[in-house]
């Protein structure tokens, strides 16, 4: 099980936790004038990255707020955790996991 | 290749087995081939076969990054079963399972087929609708499944609890042609064939990237053991689709999770058929070696670790020991996961890409085993005509971008 760093409320186990997704996926402002590929893009295509990944988690059954959160997805470290409307934090900034 | 036959048997038998031959080569890889199938899996070494097979296409090799049979091929619970909702679906997995009545004759290799019954468990009002829905809906499609009351449940299968648990059993939908088989062997069976009409095997051979001409058409591969030339490729990756399509610019509409399994110290034969339940959440057989299968569920998150929690098994667990009482004090030999490729609306891709010359099989996600032989004909069939086959021609990439999805959400026995 994961031990997942809220950014609110500190470390805590997996199962307080909803995973949302990948993160930074904005919806389109006005749909109806998006072509057919950029809503496609906006409802299924996902980076689906080997290696750092940028997703949300929802600390549910803990504060009850979404974060963010860069995760290598070859080893499931964590690399760091933020709040929303802040941008992902520069890679050479972030703790290297541990190994 | 040396044909296995109860005479060869009893024959190298009196010799004591010294004088078999293996049962592929393990050759060098060519500068060039007339395709490439990259992913040794169930379902990559299957079409290098129809390819060779049907299509004359004899200058064919299989790249692997591991050992052949070592990704999801060798990691599933082996469940067969073709009662899907969709009429694209219900057509896709039939063709395979037809396939599956005749695997073993065709390749001469005993892939342990055993259509011993999938049933599916209702435990909701809910469910009893869904799965009355599928019943109906495949016998329009000609494809056998029965709706079982409760007490019919248990005359198949009199280990279940059906009652005095928390969602009692309130009836099953039942395929009788449905079964298992054995992974291995699938992919073993598929690699000597394949073998014998000379395509080349390789292992330890990771792709790393793809070349492309001026016209942006598929050119080469580089690998772990150097470039290979190939026109047409045809990708075969499971859980790593996405990674290698990357290589070509090409992305797709997948997500990885991690999925596991688990196996009991084997016993005697004791459960008779294959028994999933969706709404408690758990799948399981007996092999013929007589461990009891066990599937869990995909974990919350994105990953290529091929492992997953410790809480995901052991949820699979509670619920077996909820219907079946009498494995409580049955002890888990190993567990696993493997990486699957996991669509939006559950169903597969086996299409063309926007790059020509480079073709993909992918999105299996949880239950893909099922339509290994069918899936492994109609992507050869795609890549000798460059063009999909009647089947399979529904399941596009394009599909999510046009609103033409083949939702199986439902029907994925277990939600995953
Ligand atoms: C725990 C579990 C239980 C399952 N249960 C069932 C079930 O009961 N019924 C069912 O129908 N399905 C089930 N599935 C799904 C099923 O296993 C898969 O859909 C199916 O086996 C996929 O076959 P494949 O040949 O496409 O993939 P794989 O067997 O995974 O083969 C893909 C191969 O590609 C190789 N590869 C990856 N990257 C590269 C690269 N860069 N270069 C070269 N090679 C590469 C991998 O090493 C791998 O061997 C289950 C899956 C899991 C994990
Ligand atoms: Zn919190």
């Amino acid at each position: 099980m994961l031990l997942i760093d809220c950014p609110y409320c500190g470390a805590r186990p997996e199962l307080e936790f909803v995973y949302g997704g990948q993160a930074h996926v904005a919806r389109p402002r006005n749909p109806a004038e998006c072509s057919d590929e950029q809503w496609a893009d906006f409802l299924y295509w996902r980076d689906n990255s080997r290696g750092v990944h940028a997703e949300r988690w929802r600390h549910t059954h803990g504060c009850g707020q979404f974060f963010n959160a860069l995760r290598d997805t070859t080893n499931d470290h964590f690399l760091a955790t933020y709040r929303v409307g802040e941008a992902a934090p520069a890679l050479e900034r972030v703790a290297r996991p541990r190994t | 290749m040396q044909r296995f036959s109860g005479f060869s048997l009893l024959r190298r038998g009196l010799s004591g087995h010294r004088d078999w031959q293996p049962q592929w080569r393990k050759p060098e890889p060519k500068a060039a081939y007339d395709a490439i199938i990259v992913g040794g899996g169930g379902h990559g070494l299957g079409a290098a076969y129809y390819l060779a097979k049907e299509h004359n296409l004899r200058n064919v090799a299989v790249l692997e990054k591991g050992w052949i049979g070592g990704g999801n091929t060798g990691r599933n619970t082996t469940i067969i079963r073709s009662n899907y909702l969709r009429d694209e679906s219900a057509a896709l997995y039939d063709h395979a399972l037809k396939m599956w009545e005749g695997l073993s004759q065709d390749l001469n290799y005993n892939v342990m087929f055993s259509q011993r019954g999938v049933m599916m468990l209702a435990h909701t009002v809910h469910d009893v609708q869904v799965f009355k829905r599928h019943v109906h809906a495949n016998r329009a499609n000609r494809v056998d499944n029965q709706w079982l009351t409760c007490e019919e449940a248990r005359a198949v299968c009199p280990l279940l609890r059906t009652d005095d648990i928390r969602y009692p059993v309130l009836g099953a939908a039942f395929q009788s042609r449905g079964g298992t088989a054995r992974h291995d062997a699938v992919a073993w069976g598929y690699a000597r064939a394949a073998d014998a009409l000379g395509v080349d095997i390789i292992e330890n051979c990771e792709v790393t990237g793809i070349r492309r001409d001026a016209n942006g058409a598929v050119q080469a591969l580089e690998t772990a053991r150097g470039l290979i030339q190939a026109r047409k490729v045809g990708v075969c990756a499971a859980g790593h689709s996405s990674v290698i399509l990357k290589m070509a610019g090409v992305r797709l509409p997948l997500e990885s999770y991690p999925l596991q399994a688990l196996v009991s110290e084997p016993v005697k034969p004791i459960f008779p058929c294959v028994v999933m339940s969706n709404t408690i959440h758990a799948y399981i057989s007996q092999s013929d070696k007589g461990e009891l299968v066990i599937g869990a569920g995909t974990d919350a998150y994105t990953s290529y670790t091929q492992r997953g929690g410790l809480h995901v098994t052991s949820h699979a667990l509670e619920a077996i020991c909820e219907l079946f009482p009498m494995f409580r004090r049955m002890r888990m030999l190993r567990s696993w996961g493997g990486i699957v490729d996991v669509s939006p609306d559950r169903s597969p891709i086996i299409a063309k890409t926007p790059v020509p010359g480079l073709y993909v099989n992918c999105g299996w996600g949880t239950g893909g085993f099922k339509a290994t032989p069918g899936s492994a004909h109609l992507f050869a069939w795609t890549i000798a005509h460059d063009r999909p086959h009647a089947i399979n021609a529904p399941f596009t990439i394009e599909r999510f971008r046009d609103g033409r999805l083949i939702d199986e959400a439902a029907a994925a026995a277990v939600a995953h």
